[in-house]
């Protein structure tokens, strides 16, 4: 799962987090309540996991439950047979 | 009541209320209210999500001859209390899921999951909403209402930190109502989308003017607005005739609801408000829905809607220029003055002004604002928008942008003052300055520059938290730079521009942005900020 989550953490921290220390975003960080994504956000986020990893996400999964941490996204990302890495 | 029997407004599990029901319950709220003391004049908090019941609160403080002040209920503690104290609201509608704020006045009355609570002793609260829906019906005098009484406060942000409640009457809300029914010709068989919430103006166009000709009002709440597929499929779903919405959520529409696989060929109008629709993104919508007719209303909460256009189809591929607002509507008359209260000569630029009967009076409990943003001509008081137009042959104005530190985000207005108070209050922080920097795909940008010793600098994470906690998402900076000092004007203010300026050439070059009075930060390596 190492791959996955660091790609995960790059992306975010690219796209929501600029100049921010690596080490401040961790794999359990919330990232909505913590207001680093928000609805909109959150969106994109599931576009690039969408075009990244080449899997379908339906609307009821694009949930919290699923894409509140970088650990669950990933988790979620391996069901749905994207890479175990 | 023209249509008791037909639906009025129907909330997204399908429940609905038909007009007979809604005036019936929305009298006994009334009855409930006066029963407490709810006088005419006075003002009422409603801190609730969408939903039928809150379309009945409304009416019943209207019917009451009190003024409803909607709040966002998923709002900051602070900022919540803060407007309900502001016009000293007598009594609160609350979802109780904000137990944070619940003894925000004399009377409140709970909704929500969980209904259904022993009615506490007369005059101790809180009370419940079946309970208040159990009350005799409102006795008052309908003869004693008047056009101006004061219909709703609407509060918006202010830059000085603390939000201004804009004060709008029932002539205000009625005049603008009327214009629609001209332009738009809403039939009894309309269904309308309620997107905005109740405390965005966006409001009024969809609860009133279905109600108005009897069609029906399609409450849409946050949750499901912002989910572009489970949206597409409600519009297709409902057969909805009318969506009237901010740009962003249109694109999000035309970007990710998978509009290909659904049929909204019910829709006839697709009405925008509240910002610049980017012309890639209204081309991309007006392509999955080519059918209806598109029309770009602009106007400040001060006075609704004022000006108007039609949106010519196609949209050549060419074209990359916003769309003009149009004409004023027919209710409303506007004024272009330059910087030295004169009026301009054709085609130049210049502050618009509107007149009419929807101008509001004023924001509560403050005058000196209030008299600020008026000025009076050959007897006629104009509202100052505070809008740099110029008239356009065939096309009427063209919005050209704001002289002060204003802008608008998602169709909502943020005053940067507003953000840079909120910044300040934070322990860690010093110095901070906001600006707010235009980008072609996702609209505005707001980047929070903030001065911090080194040895107790916050995480750009830490300063996230902090603000989701403190301010509505939508003011939420996207970018925090940390520097050592601000750049100053030779008076000492804030240099603005200078921040503007070099974040835009930063965003030129190939990496993060470089600030020449900042150095790079220890802890982060290879961040040059």
């Amino acid at each position: 799962m190492a791959n996955v989550k660091e790609e995960l953490r790059q992306y975010i921290l690219s796209e929501f987090l600029p100049g921010e220390n690596p080490s401040n975003l961790q794999d359990d960080t919330p990232l909505r309540s913590s207001g680093i994504l928000d609805s909109v956000g959150t969106l994109r986020v599931v576009s690039f996991v969408e075009e990244h990893y080449g899997i379908e996400v339906q609307a009821q999964e694009a949930s919290p439950a699923n894409f509140d941490r970088i650990e669950t996204i990933a988790a979620f990302i391996k069901r749905k047979g994207g890479p175990a890495s | 009541m023209r249509f008791p029997g037909r639906v009025a407004a129907m909330d997204p599990d399908g429940a609905s209320l038909t007009y007979a029901e809604l005036d019936q319950r929305a009298s006994r709220i009334a009855g409930f209210l006066a029963s407490r003391g709810i006088q005419p004049g006075d003002r009422v908090g409603l801190v609730l999500p969408k939903s039928i019941d809150a379309l009945v609160a409304l009416f019943g403080v209207m019917k009451a001859r009190a003024a409803y002040v909607p709040v966002d209920w998923t709002g900051p503690v602070n900022r919540v209390r803060t407007i309900l104290t502001d016009c000293s609201v007598t009594a609160v509608f609350l979802d109780r899921r904000r137990a944070d704020l619940a003894e925000s006045a004399e009377t409140m009355i709970l909704l929500g999951a969980g209904n259904g609570g022993e009615t506490p002793a007369s005059g101790v609260g809180p009370f419940e909403w079946d309970a208040a829906l159990g009350h005799e019906p409102f006795q008052g005098d309908a003869a004693e209402r008047h056009p101006d009484d004061l219909a709703y406060i609407l509060y918006t942000s202010g830059s000085t930190g603390i939000p201004k409640g804009v004060m709008l009457t029932h002539r205000n809300a009625t005049s603008y109502v009327d214009w629609c029914s001209e332009v738009f010709a809403p039939t009894e068989n309309d269904r309308f989308s309620s997107h905005a919430p109740f405390h965005f103006d966006l409001s009024i166009l969809d609860i009133y003017v279905p109600l108005k000709h009897g069609g029906s009002v399609h409450l849409i709440p946050d949750e499901l607005g912002k989910n572009p597929k489970d949206l597409a499929r409600f519009i297709a779903g409902r057969r909805l005739t009318v969506w009237y919405s901010t740009p962003a959520i249109l694109g999000l529409l035309a970007e990710f609801g998978d509009l290909g696989r659904l049929d909204c060929s019910s829709l006839r109008l697709v009405l925008f408000a509240g910002e610049v629709f980017p012309v890639k993104q209204l081309r991309r919508t007006m392509s999955r829905w080519p059918a209806p007719d598109y029309y770009n209303l602009y106007g400040p909460t001060e006075t609704n809607v004022c000006t108007f256009a039609l949106i010519p189809k196609p949209v050549p591929e060419s074209r990359s220029e916003p769309y003009p607002i149009g004409w004023p509507c027919s209710h409303c008359a506007a004024l272009l003055l330059d910087p030295e209260g004169r009026p301009v000569e054709g085609g130049e630029e210049g502050l618009l002004y509107i007149a009419g009967p929807s101008v509001f009076s004023g924001y509560w409990g403050r005058a000196a604002d209030s008299d600020a943003v008026f000025i009076e001509r050959d007897g006629v008081r104009w509202y100052n928008t505070g809008d740099v137009v110029r008239e356009q042959d065939g096309d009427g104005f063209i919005y050209l942008g704001r002289r002060d530190r204003m802008v608008k985000r998602r169709g909502y207005r943020i005053e940067l003052g507003e953000i840079e108070s909120c910044l300040y209050r934070h322990p860690e922080i010093t110095e901070a300055a906001v600006i707010a920097v235009a980008h072609p795909q996702s609209g505005t940008r707001i980047i929070g520059y903030l001065v911090s010793p080194e040895d107790a600098r916050p995480s750009i994470v830490g300063m996230k938290s902090f603000c989701n906690q403190n301010l509505p998402a939508y003011m939420n900076p996207d970018i925090f730079v940390f520097v050592d000092s601000l750049p100053r004007t030779s008076t000492n203010k804030v240099d603005y521009q200078t921040l503007i300026r070099r974040f835009q050439a930063s965003e030129m070059g190939a990496g993060r942005p470089e600030m020449g009075d900042s150095r790079a930060s220890a802890k982060a390596p290879g961040v040059s900020v």
